[in-house]
């Protein structure tokens, strides 16, 4: 097969015939057999979002259970079988279902947009990755419906969770979710990375790239390191549980502390990636509503960068009650202070770059400035959770509950609603109400003060975490009666929320491209954005390419073949066009492979033999994706010979 | 007709506040050197952490107070004076090394009071060992002359003034030693052994309960730690050394019997009598203890009667079996156990 005699190039601008003929080539296909092979990344980060939000309400439905459980002291509400059910599912959903793939889903829809690609590096994988996490999301709730959910706490600690006190396949279930969810985290984790560093606009060196894609780089990259720890650790377990091996068995030279160090070792990374991509809607949000660029980019990407380091040497700070040696406690202590310096350094940044800037109060930044009071409360919590002697008192208390809620839910959870408000318009084309988004805020701020601050005195008062239920003598029951209040309240400011989100996008007024005047690329194409993204790739000569670019530097570059998903190739530092790259089409074989996988996956929660048998369909599935085909490799190749 | 003359009585103790007397556990006001220590650092790290978050808060109400107001439309201003730039990275810079000094002012506090919890004298100290099961406290209080060696469970009684060290050990799973008017905790992990030295140094009932997540009944561990004089820990420790004394009221011997040719005994020990084994906690003197089931209920003889009759209505998943006695052979059972003391 010859490749097409004369090549249509893109360059032209919106209406030309180069942009008809782009939407065409990229268009997604139709039908539901269309909607399964889309693996336009805008889709499939919407799909993460909207997927990990609805895991977010099950989460936080469960939380609602625990909280009226706890109302009052002896309570039945829920017996102790169902509520350990509850707070396991709760961890369990909030860390590995909402969290991560809700700030992937966001980095796969935002990144190509904010450095000028037209799709991912490997959009296949990622739109495989989300039918996997969605199916893994799906058997865990499966098994907490049929109660087997899992109960030994989302840090599934042994013995508890192994083969001796782990009753009947609870603990399966959730070993097989980390496969699951970690198995999607990595392989999203390695498309966004090289979508940053191969596949940035030409002229948008590593200083001119916006902090969010750093975020997502530093994340990506830690996933990368902490994500295989967790899988292994996860594993270990299962082996014990099913084929009788010893490694966390004591009685036969296991130990249980080695479970202790392999989960956290994943564990306190996981935080931060949670964490980082908050502090990067931060970034993305202050200078748009300061009206000027990020004051001291450089230090607050340094600080990104160290933060993602830092990040690895704290696991033991979980740890300090077990005997691990003193001396290396202290070394723990030391790093779990100094990781305060990076967030430091950005809170400084952003409180000089609102100084000097000039302010449009609108709902996105309200939720930013949130993060000041609640972030920075949870921060310095973790500083005395972070000294050993400190910790010993309150470890494991209620102070701790308190603590990563606000660190979680100020870091992460609020910058990412100020974030829904802010490209709620790019992703809908349709502004939600902000009348309503205020008072959303203001709900939701007051609620969850309510609910979390009065745990901080619970815990210094000794009641513990994972306690179904407290006695009347132990002078408990007042401050939970308001902290259950504080989550009703908080669960109103969320439905709230869910209701603005639709009625903005059944009458939202229309954004238009750029609607707070923001500076980064994916302000510069139509709200929602085009199947391509941007009818010609832009090159950039700045930090803030809407704002401002260097005189005489060209805007665009143009001869990539319109006919077929081509995109460009750039070099990591200075992001110099280097090759041409053909984009991989629509099949529907990730939706085959990720549902083989799956069906592997959900046998080996019964029997080994299903671990062994299982493998074939993917076997079946990944050959047929990767099967070379004539046609494809000829376009490829004629792409590859033509000037 | 039991479970219904039962079940009323439970809940009347349930229900009643003064079903046991208020025991301290809180962090902040400690009766001992080591939770002293932790507390005073603990004030100080507060401190510093309050000043903090003022300071921050009021340099972002500042610079919220200072700035225009602008629009979407409002052009932004790409280059801002230098001048202007410089000075305000003097004031992060500055801002910075401020927080770090502080920083380190509280890893230099918490490493001297780690020296400190490491320092307490420990001469003449009480020695126990305790271990941890699903959802109870085994305490074997030692001594070098083997036939002073005694058990008892989920209350300790120690000498105000004196050092304890306590040995900890598990049994199943990982439970955590939390008394905080005392000390902080620590774990009780299978397969290895910890310590952890503390002292009273006021008489008082302290509460603890197992701080790590162990299973169905992790909200009912409670510890008991009662602190007293030296001289009425001496008295108590020889009294629960002496085996118990055959019972002389007939109800009472019935009962005693019934326990030691029914299934109590498989896993309950009573020093004095035949019944030996280490699963359940040692009943010698049960009698003397303040609460039952690890401080589930007040120990009344009502109590003790619900529990042994339906353990699972009152704490469920124990590993007590419900004992489907007939209500005079209960009674008498729990006439017996009210003369351990």
């Amino acid at each position: 097969m010859s490749a097409p005699r004369e090549t249509l190039r893109d360059g032209d601008g919106p209406g030309s015939r180069a942009a008809e003929t782009l939407a065409m080539t990229w268009r997604t296909p139709k039908g539901i057999v269309g909607w399964l092979s889309n693996i336009d990344h805008k889709s499939t980060g919407k799909r993460f979002i909207v997927t990990a939000f609805a895991f977010f309400l099950a989460a936080a439905f469960l939380a609602a259970l625990m909280r009226t459980q706890l109302v009052v002291p002896d309570n039945h509400f829920v017996g102790p079988d169902l509520y350990n059910q509850l707070f396991t599912m709760h961890g369990t959903t909030m860390m590995f279902l909402f969290a991560v793939p809700m700030m992937q889903g966001m980095s796969l829809y935002f990144v190509p947009l904010m450095v000028g690609t037209r799709n991912t590096a490997f959009p296949r994988m990622s739109a495989s990755a989300y039918w996997i996490y969605l199916v893994g999301g799906l058997t865990l709730y499966a098994g907490f419906l049929c109660n087997t959910g899992a109960d030994a706490g989302w840090f599934a600690y042994v013995p508890l969770a192994g083969p001796q006190y782990g009753i009947g396949k609870r603990s399966d279930f959730w070993n097989v979710l980390v496969n699951f969810s970690e198995a999607m985290g990595l392989m999203v984790a390695v498309d966004l990375a090289t979508v940053i560093l191969k596949m940035r606009a030409p002229g948008m060196s590593l200083r001119r790239m916006p902090i969010f894609a750093w975020a997502t780089l530093v994340t990506s990259i830690m996933i990368i390191f902490a994500m295989p720890t967790v899988m292994l650790g996860a594993n270990l377990v299962q082996l014990d549980r099913m084929l009788g091996t010893h490694f966390f068995n004591p009685g036969a030279g296991g130990d249980v502390i080695l479970w202790q160090h392999l989960f956290w070792f994943f564990g306190h990374p996981e935080v931060y990636f949670i964490f980082i991509p908050g502090l990067a809607f931060i970034s993305s949000i202050i200078p748009t509503f300061a009206r000027r660029p990020m004051f001291g980019h450089d230090a607050v990407v340094l600080s990104l960068i160290s933060t993602g380091f830092l990040s690895f040497g704290l696991w033991v700070h979980h740890m300090f009650a077990t005997n691990v040696p003193d001396v290396g406690k202290s070394f723990f202590t030391a790093m779990s202070l100094m990781i305060a310096i990076p967030t430091a350094v950005q809170i400084f940044c952003w409180i000089a770059t609102l100084a000097t800037g000039r302010i449009q109060w609108r709902p996105p930044l309200l939720y930013v400035l949130a993060f000041f009071f609640i972030l920075v409360l949870g921060g310095l919590s973790g500083l005395l959770l972070g000294s050993v002697p400190i910790d010993l008192q309150v470890h494991d208390s209620y102070f701790v509950v308190a603590h990563l809620h606000y660190v979680l839910i100020g870091g992460a959870v609020f910058p990412l609603f100020g974030a829904f408000y802010y490209w709620f318009p790019k992703i809908t084309g349709r502004m939600m109400d902000e009348r309503i988004a205020k008072w959303t805020f203001w709900i939701m701020f007051i609620g969850f003060n309510v609910t979390f601050f009065p745990m901080h005195i619970l815990g210094l008062h000794g009641m513990p975490r994972r306690i179904y239920t407290y006695a009347a003598q132990s002078g408990w029951g007042t401050l939970n009666l308001v902290a259950t209040v504080g989550a009703f309240i908080m669960g109103w400011s969320v439905l709230l929320f869910v209701a603005n989100v639709l009625a903005g996008l059944w009458r939202g007024k229309p954004a238009g491209e750029n609607p707070w005047g923001a500076g980064t690329l994916e302000w510069s194409v139509p709200s929602p954005p085009p199947p391509y993204n941007f009818v010609r790739i832009p090159v950039v000569s700045s930090r803030e390419p809407l704002w401002s670019r260097e005189e005489g530097a060209p805007t665009h570059v143009s001869g990539l073949s319109a006919q077929t998903r081509e995109g460009l190739v750039t070099t990591v530092i200075d992001a110099l066009p280097d090759v041409r790259y053909g984009y991989p089409r629509p099949t529907i074989w990730p939706f085959f492979a990720a549902l083989a996988v799956s069906l592997w996956l959900d046998w080996s929660i019964f029997s080994t033999q299903g671990f062994v048998w299982g493998l074939i369909p993917p076997a079946i599935a990944f050959i047929g994706w990767f099967w070379p085909r004539e046609k494809a490799t000829a376009e490829a190749l004629a792409l590859e010979k033509a000037p | 007709m039991k479970a219904h003359a039962i079940a009323p009585a439970l809940l009347a103790a349930l229900a009643s506040p003064a079903a046991w007397p208020q025991a301290a556990h809180d962090a902040l006001q400690p009766a001992g050197p080591q939770a002293a220590h932790i507390a005073s650092l603990w004030w100080l790290a507060v401190a510093i952490c309050a000043v903090v978050f003022v300071a921050i808060l009021a340099a972002l109400a500042w610079a919220l107070w200072r700035a225009p107001r602008a629009q979407a439309s409002t052009p932004p201003e790409i280059s801002p004076p230098p001048a202007a730039e410089r000075r305000h990275a003097r004031g992060v810079a500055i801002a910075l090394g401020v927080c770090i000094v502080l920083l380190v002012v509280i890893l230099v506090g918490s490493i001297s009071t780690d020296r400190a919890l490491a320092s307490l004298p420990l001469q003449d100290a009480v020695h126990i060992d305790l271990t941890g099961h699903q959802w109870w406290w085994e305490a074997t209080y030692d001594d070098p002359q083997p036939d002073r060696i005694f058990h008892t469970a989920n209350e300790l009684h120690v000498p105000v003034g004196r050092p304890v060290i306590v040995t900890l050990h598990s049994d199943d799973v990982i439970h955590s030693f939390w008394v905080p008017s005392l000390d902080g905790k620590k774990d009780l992990i299978p397969g290895r052994t910890a310590q952890i030295e503390f002292r009273a140094d006021r008489p008082g009932d302290y509460r603890g309960q197992c701080a790590e997540y162990c299973g169905l009944q992790h909200a009912f561990m409670a510890l008991d730690v009662i602190a007293m004089p030296p001289g009425e820990y001496a008295a108590w420790a020889e009294a629960q050394r002496r085996p118990a004394a055959d019972p002389a009221d007939p109800q009472a011997r019935r009962g005693r019997d019934l326990f030691l040719s029914g299934t109590c005994m498989m896993c309950h020990a009573i020093l004095g009598t035949t019944a030996s084994a280490r699963s359940a906690p040692d009943l010698t003197h049960v009698a003397s203890r303040a609460r039952i089931a690890a401080g589930r209920l007040a120990n009344t003889p009502e109590n003790l009667a619900a529990w042994i009759h339906d353990p699972q209505a009152i704490k469920p998943g124990a590993n007590m079996p419900a004992n489907l006695l007939a209500p005079d052979d209960l009674h008498a059972v729990v006439a017996y156990l009210e003369t351990l003391r």
